[in-house]
């Protein structure tokens, strides 16, 4: 029951206007950015952030915000898939197979909207699994030392490249370049300077902020001049009308067992390291066509195969954030951004954020909650105004993103030191993306660096220098168990589930969920 | 070939960062492991995972023409100097330079890029300095749009909702 009051505490937290304008902002700009192809979650949360951050939002609504935004872009993903057969960002790639044919078939509307319903409850039972599952993982991160944390971290960037994986190596280096970036500066526990070469500009370390925006938003401008006017240029495809908007209660009905079904899988696949909501999308469409295309009508319009794929990525993006908040260790890109986000607030996630902040815990899961029910009420009788934003061009887009990454990181830096860095980073993402090195682990790395190389410390120092400590207790040596077998896998079985992933090898695949 | 020589170029970096690591000057104050120990490791997975490159590499991602990657070289220069332009002349111009040069480059006509990229620096001037109050280069033009929202502010006595106040 304790559980109970502390979700009550929670609504009184987000319930103020305040915060629940925020969440309508968020949610309606993050539907927007999950519709239009070239944004998606990440780098739409993104360039979000310098922004809430030099608004001087609180804690709190800074995170309401940003978790309205990353949901929205989990709704409004599925929009652009269907109308274009173009995801709007990863997670959606699945349910362009069912929802394209249905808006051929002069269904657009009726796809929309029991995608919509897919979504809400497939986030809503998820954020019902975080509200429970959280607080006991929590229970047992208590029990972690520095050691346990050393190996956690590994594990996560061990497993973060996902089972699809398909050159580790690439992953590893990744990893390495983004804990290379993170050392830059002033050593924490000696007060060295370490790998500036004279620049007092990087003294206070790269801004992870700078890395993220260039990496994810500059980088996609620079996406979409390399392919305009080619084949692969998104601008010049009609979309298709909508048509009838409110789905038969037959319909949602004949939906119901599916979605239920991939909900549960969805969530799992969002919590486990590694997964993500790609795959947990992926996961999802699979199971169902094997157990109930008995006509083979899946890839042919069939609306189970749209609710499947939805229900299962919202799912997981729900419980992705359940490793997030108890651990402060992310197992994807958006929620990478989303731990920069509480980082840049200077809140350490993590188990003592349950027992320091539960305020920010708590309050943010209730928006979580009033976010999914505004974005049901937003995208059933309003999908066909977000389908409009559709009709933007990627050429008025695209500079506006540029304009507005620049605005954030000015907003918080006030120099063009930084700007000069972000545009770097922007090219470094384009050519890293080129090579099908994932960016990932480089925020990772550049988020987690110090965090993880403290923890290192910490566990020799105790034991007086002694390095076999990393390895000295049954739930480390577990955790390192995993961590191997976590990168090891995707080697063994990585290029046979890739292959089965339609459009893997898209340009998108670099920015996974 | 790409990743020969991006395991090339990663072996390097490996080698710059491990010596680079060898130069940090420790404190007399330091701790068992120094903060030399976690940034050589991380140049041991650099270069091992770039060796790795070198032996086995992946076949070649398709290369955009030259033209396109002056293209794209073009466009981070072009943002660069917006970069160093934006303290000196202030939001408004060099964004409306900026973004109707990446508007063009993408596909808009020339006259309509003009339209675009003056409407994109006004649009996000007016949001996020005249309604939301962020702090953005001003000059003469930004000063007088700022001027002309507080007097307004001030006909309406209610003046924070939409005049920002200096900074």
């Amino acid at each position: 029951m304790e559980l109970l009051g502390n979700l009550g505490d929670g609504f009184l937290i987000a319930l103020t206007w305040e915060n629940l304008f925020l969440a309508l902002m968020g949610c309606f700009l993050g539907t927007i950015m999950g519709a239009l192809p070239g944004l998606g979650p990440s780098n739409g949360v993104a360039i979000l952030i310098p922004l809430a951050f030099t608004l001087g939002l609180g804690a709190t609504p800074s995170l309401i915000l940003l978790t309205s935004v990353y949901y929205g872009a989990m709704y409004g993903g599925r929009i652009s898939s269907i109308l274009l057969n173009i995801p709007g960002d990863e997670p959606a790639m699945m349910t362009c197979l069912d929802g394209y044919p249905m808006a051929q078939a002069g269904r657009a509307g009726e796809a929309l909207a029991l995608s919509g319903i897919a979504s809400f409850v497939g986030a809503f039972f998820a954020t019902w699994g975080l509200v429970l599952l959280a607080p006991q993982l929590v229970k047992v991160a208590l029990l972690f030392g520095p050691a346990e944390y050393f190996a956690l971290f590994t594990l996560a960037f061990a497993t973060l490249g996902g089972i699809a994986a398909t050159n580790q190596a690439k992953s590893a280096f990744a990893a390495a370049l983004g804990l290379g970036l993170a050392m830059i500066g002033v050593d924490t526990q000696t007060g060295v300077p370490r790998l500036t070469f004279g620049e007092v500009h990087l003294y206070d370390g790269i801004d992870f902020l700078i890395a993220i925006v260039g990496l994810f938003a500059l980088s996609e401008v620079f996406v979409f001049l390399e392919h305009r006017g080619t084949d692969r240029d998104i601008s010049t495809k009609p979309p298709t009308a909508v048509g009838r908007i409110v789905p038969s209660w037959s319909l949602i009905r004949f939906c119901i067992p599916t979605m239920g079904r991939t909900t549960v899988l969805g969530f799992i696949a969002g919590v486990l390291p590694g997964a993500g909501a790609s795959l947990g999308s992926f996961i999802s469409y699979s199971m169902e066509k094997r157990l109930v295309d008995k006509d083979k009508t899946f890839g042919t319009g069939d609306p189970r195969g749209v609710a499947a794929p939805e229900a299962g990525n919202n799912a997981a993006a729900g419980g992705a954030l359940v490793p997030m908040l108890a651990l402060g260790v992310p197992g994807s890109g958006t929620t990478a951004v989303l731990l920069a986000v509480l980082l840049a607030l200077n809140i350490t996630p993590g188990p003592l954020l349950f027992t320091q902040n539960p305020d920010v815990v708590w309050g943010l899961i209730a928006a979580l909650f009033i976010g999914n029910v505004m974005l049901l009420a937003m995208n059933i009788p309003m999908v066909s105004l977000f389908t409009r934003v559709l009709l933007v061009p990627p050429r008025i887009l695209m500079p506006v993103v540029a304009m507005i990454s620049f605005v954030g990181i000015y907003g918080i830096s006030g120099s063009p030191f930084e700007l000069l860095m972000m545009v770097g980073f922007g090219l470094l993402g384009w050519v890293l993306r080129k090579l099908d090195v994932p960016l990932v682990p480089v925020i990772l790395g550049t988020l987690l660096g110090n965090e993880m190389e403290v923890n290192f410390r910490r566990a020799v120092e105790i034991s007086n220098g002694d390095y076999s400590v990393l390895v000295g207790s049954p739930l480390a040596i577990g955790l390192w168990t995993v961590a191997i077998v976590g990168f090891v896998l995707p080697i063994v079985v990585g290029g046979r589930i890739k292959r089965r992933m339609p459009m893997a090898r898209d340009e998108e695949s670099a920015i996974s969920d | 070939m790409s990743d020969r020589i991006f395991g090339g170029i990663g072996l390097v970096l490996a080698i710059i960062y491990a010596w680079a690591a060898a130069g940090i000057q420790e404190s007399f104050l330091t701790d068992e492991v120094g903060p030399k120990v976690f940034p050589w490791i991380i140049a041991v997975i650099l270069g091992l995972s770039s060796v790795w490159f070198l032996l086995k590499p992946d076949p070649d991602p398709e290369w955009p023409s030259w033209g396109r990657i002056a293209e794209i070289g073009l466009a981070a220069l072009v943002l660069a100097i917006y970069a160093e332009a934006l303290p000196v002349f202030g939001f408004l111009l060099p964004t409306a330079l900026a973004s109707g040069y990446l508007t063009w480059r993408l596909g808009s006509r020339p006259l309509e890029s003009v339209v675009i990229g003056v409407l994109t620096a006004l649009g996000i001037y007016l949001i996020f300095r005249s309604l939301l109050g962020l702090s953005l280069p001003r000059e003469g033009l930004e000063l007088a749009i700022d001027a002309f929202f507080s007097t307004i502010g001030d006909l309406f006595g209610n003046e924070p909702a939409t005049a920002p106040q200096g900074d």
